[in-house]
């Protein structure tokens, strides 16, 4: 028996970044702006989508695709928001991958949609590893969780295009340094987007539709967006 | 975590590569991971032993090579592991380069051949 070295210089994730690919090329090809929202549980992110859903639901057309582990209470409350929604359970799964959304684009009529937003599962690790293919990412930080999220899960924070800080009404009973928290997303991310928001009272949210409708304008194609 | 599926794009990887270069078995794997990649060596073990069961892969090694991270300061120049801060510890600028540690593949297999005269008498 002989033994032999074979060079291989194969990417790990290559087999999904071929996928994500693929997902993106439908959705350019069908006019679909997407975007991936990403946040550790409790962030805030199905919250966010209802607020997105529900002020925009007159000018674009929207579909929230949402990955849990298990149940389907997160694309039950975009779809009472007024989004065309398709629950994904990755049944135990931290993440979703370009397959999982593959088979959620599937199901949706792309034809008739302007925005697409995905909800990955809720984990500050994981889903960064995974491209789905989507046009933008964005991570959704809430003031409880800590000002130092950016230092401790930096892969989370390098390569989204947008941060929303929830929850800012909580500022004044939580110990969250908002200058040492920026400080940490902009080492790993200069120029990042940056809005802080409260879905609760409503605070910062015209600043945060103002960039998705932007972003679907600059970057949407083969739709004109509706003005109300 | 997700090493159980890391693992299997490894697997995969590496029995695609064996069977092109006509492996009767894969006893060495070469994987090189960054620093700042959130794979933990141990559990990508683990994983391993199980899932190469009754596979060429059967009963090889995994060998990992940690690449560490490195970054680079835009404004002043610095060079530094992100160990010692994210931030430029030199002059404070956040605007940084990550120059290692992000690498995640597979680099090479070590697999065992056997040779047409050796196939005839086992």
């Amino acid at each position: 028996m002989i033994t032999e070295r074979v060079p291989v210089v194969e990417k790990i994730f290559g087999a999904n970044d071929r996928l994500a690919a693929d997902n993106h090329a439908r959705l350019e090809a069908a006019g679909v702006f997407s975007l991936n929202f990403m946040a550790s549980p409790g962030a805030g992110k199905t919250s966010l989508i209802e607020q997105t859903v529900r002020h925009l639901s007159g000018q674009l057309r929207l579909a929230v695709v949402d990955g849990d582990i298990a149940t389907s209470l997160d694309a039950d409350r975009a779809a009472a928001a007024g989004a065309v929604a398709v629950q994904i359970n990755t049944g135990g799964d931290c993440h979703l991958d370009a397959a999982m959304l593959q088979s959620a684009l599937d199901e949706l009529d792309l034809s008739v949609i302007d925005l697409l937003i995905v909800e990955n599962v809720g984990n500050l690790v994981c889903p960064a590893n995974f491209s789905l293919g989507t046009h933008k990412s964005v991570l959704v930080a809430s003031v409880p969780e800590g000002d130092d999220k950016p230092y401790k899960y930096p892969g989370a924070y390098r390569g989204v295009q947008a941060l929303v800080i929830n929850k800012i009404d909580l500022l004044p009973y939580v110990n969250f340094d908002m200058e040492y928290f920026q400080r940490g997303a902009s080492a790993l991310n200069p120029g990042l987007a940056t809005i802080p928001v409260s879905c609760r009272t409503g605070d910062g949210l015209d600043a945060w539709l103002e960039w998705v409708v932007e972003q679907v304008s600059t970057n949407g194609r083969g739709h004109e967006i509706r003005r109300i | 975590m997700h090493e159980l599926s890391v693992t299997e794009s490894i697997l995969e990887i590496a029995l695609r590569h064996g069977r092109k270069a006509g492996a009767a078995a894969i006893t060495d794997v070469f994987l090189v991971i960054g620093e700042l990649s959130t794979i933990v060596d141990e559990s990508v073990q683990f994983y391993w032993d199980m899932i190469t069961e009754d596979t060429p892969a059967a009963g090889s090694r995994l060998h990992f090579q940690r690449i560490p991270g490195r970054l680079s300061c835009r404004t002043c120049g610095y060079s530094y592991s992100p160990r010692e801060d994210l931030p430029c510890p030199a002059c404070g600028s956040i605007d940084i380069d990550i120059l290692a540690g992000e690498e995640f593949y597979l680099e090479a297999i070590e697999i065992a051949e056997t040779r047409e005269t050796e196939k005839q008498t086992t």
